[in-house]
């Protein structure tokens, strides 16, 4: 399948005016180049103040950018705005409901802003709530929904009209767990149930690692990297193994034969342990384990751990995404 | 078409919330119905003092209190527009393609009507405090305040969405308000003011509002007076809307 792209952005560009210092120009975003098929769940990864959410407001049509071009849902995203804003759903971290207001209320007061009549908006609300496991809160004030439940509102508001393509701004921010877990399995049922492309931004590497088919990391207004959560994490040296032996001595015979697993690294010995980084720990560690017994050293102990994405933002940045 | 459509579902919305709350449309009330009750008796002694204007204590000072509602009316709801684009509702709809100036223009048609039937209320109230004008004046009347209304809820929201800081809202709000109120004749009226005073005042084209709303309920119509003031308030409501359409527009750069 050959399908155009559904966002398409070249050297998308943001300055802003420094407050306070007269002149002086903030580059948020650096020319972004990015690429989204339709039906992908792309995340936007980064550090807070990394220019995830000013890209995204500008792909929305809610910031105008300062260089650069972009098309969105097939429209270009200055000449035709308007076009953009008719085809995208925008679900912002901020909510999208008064809280005095009813839930239906809103739903049905937003899609007519899309040409929607009062019957269909109702049909596809109610829907849409159902799917969303909301189907109780039609007439409920916005204020009484829980964080989760409220979350799932601007969802619900953001499909009303049926876009292709939907913005999710930091979705699960502020939630906990359990209403994460949840919200994941929903945003996962909009691509599958209803073939929406979804574009979300998060600084949780953990909410991009368990969503997104392709990540994009951001961080100072570029992207720094690009890649399914797998192949990026395979960017990173590799596993990493600690192995624990009885004696220094062993340790150290230990690292000559770790040396030689596959794409391993140069082994450090740290007392009775060596620490090593490699492709794949596991299908290495059998074969370590063997030559180790083979050589007549026995390890007392064997940890390995998977790369995470903070590892990777770490090995592109030099710094931690907690920071 | 889309303008008036999307004016619509701005207002019906903003309507229906401010109906489920009709606790602030009373407190809205209470002030000039507390300056009618607790002032208005002061000024009765007072309408033979010279300098005062011609007609009675009640045609000179509804007119004062039906221009502070307006201006009040109008001045205060950016607090409402803070509060909304605080939680999303402004960018929810600014994502949407609905006409920009609609957003605006939604939210001031609702200021309006929640002024008018105040001022409703107010005229119904200063009837039995012995006010007696002609119907058509007090139409004439409530379209005027209709007006400053619409002008006033403008320039609010256009600071509320600019500032987007109750913090900021608060005193810009007092310092527009305040010269307002002192210079335009509100409650007693300029023609009692000592001569540089006058003409301060005649800087402030609230004064000719106030002005020609008293012409008004003297039961003038096609006077210079009337006529002036009515200009002004449709050129403030011009000025106003222009004004918020920009801020809104101005969101996006």
């Amino acid at each position: 399948m050959d399908e155009l792209p559904i966002i398409e952005a070249r050297g998308l560009k943001r300055t802003f005016k420094a407050r306070g210092a007269k002149g002086k120009l903030i580059e948020a975003v650096r020319g972004i180049d990015l690429t989204v098929r339709p039906g992908e769940i792309v995340g936007f990864l980064g550090p807070n103040g990394a220019g995830k959410t000013t890209t995204l407001k500008m792909l929305c049509t809610l910031l105008e950018p300062t260089g650069g071009t972009a098309t969105v849902a097939g429209c270009d995203l200055r000449s035709d705005a308007v076009g953009v804003r008719r085809r995208i759903g925008y679900v912002s971290q901020a909510g999208s409901t008064s809280p005095e207001a009813r839930a239906g209320e809103e739903i049905i007061s937003h899609a007519q802003f899309y040409g929607i009549d009062r019957t269909t908006a109702r049909t596809r609300g109610q829907n849409l709530l159902a799917a969303l496991d909301l189907a109780d809160v039609w007439d409920r004030p916005c204020g009484s929904l829980s964080g989760g439940q409220r979350r799932r509102l601007d969802i619900v508001m953001g499909l009303i009209h049926q876009p292709k393509l939907v913005f999710l701004d930091e979705p699960s921010t502020g939630l906990d767990p359990q209403s994460r877990a949840n919200l994941w399995t929903h945003i996962r049922k909009l691509r599958d149930d209803f073939g929406t492309t979804v574009f979300l931004t998060t600084h949780y590497m953990d909410e991009a690692d368990n969503l997104s088919d392709r990540i994009l990391i951001i961080d100072n207004g570029a992207i720094v990297a690009e890649g399914t959560p797998a192949e990026l994490k395979q960017r990173v040296s590799g596993d990493a193994i600690t192995l624990t032996l009885r004696t220094a001595a062993d340790a150290e015979a230990a690292k000559a034969i770790a040396a030689g697993l596959p794409g391993a690294d140069m082994p450090i010995v740290d007392g009775n342990i060596v620490r090593l980084h490699a492709t794949e720990a596991s299908t290495a560690l059998p074969a370590l384990l063997s030559e180790l017994v083979k050589a007549g050293i026995e390890a007392i102990g064997i940890e390995t751990k998977r790369p995470t994405l903070d590892d990777v933002f770490l090995t592109l940045t030099g710094r931690s995404l907690r920071d | 078409m889309g303008f008036f459509r999307d004016t619509w579902i701005v207002f019906s919305r903003a309507m229906r919330l401010s109906l489920r709350q009709p606790l602030w449309v009373l407190i809205g009330l209470m002030q000039p119905i507390l300056y009618l009750t607790l002032f208005g008796p002061l000024l009765v002694g007072m309408a033979n003092a010279p300098g005062f204007p011609a007609g009675d204590a009640w045609q000179i000072f509804v007119p004062g209190l039906l221009v502070q509602l307006g201006i009040f009316g109008g001045l205060f709801v950016g607090f409402g527009i803070i509060a909304e684009w605080r939680s999303g509702v402004i960018d929810r709809m600014m994502v949407t393609p609905a006409n920009r100036t609609a957003l605006i223009a939604g939210r001031a048609l609702r200021d309006v009507v929640v002024i008018v039937t105040q001022a409703i209320v107010l005229c119904g109230a200063a009837y039995f405090f012995g006010l007696r004008v002609p119907i058509w004046a007090l139409l004439v009347g409530l379209v005027l305040v209709g007006l400053l209304g619409a002008a006033f809820s403008f320039i609010s929201n256009a600071i509320g969405i600019a500032t987007k800081s109750e913090d900021a809202l608060a005193p810009l709000v007092n310092a527009l308000a305040l010269p307002i109120l002192l210079l335009s004749g509100i409650l007693l009226p300029m023609t009692l003011a000592p001569r540089w005073l006058q003409i301060v005042s005649d800087f402030n084209p609230f004064k000719h509002i106030v002005d020609a709303l008293r012409a008004l309920f003297r039961g003038e119509l096609m006077t210079p007076t009337v006529g002036l003031g009515l200009l002004l308030a449709v050129v403030l409501v011009l000025l106003g809307a222009w004004i918020g359409n920009r801020v809104f527009v101005q969101q996006t750069k």
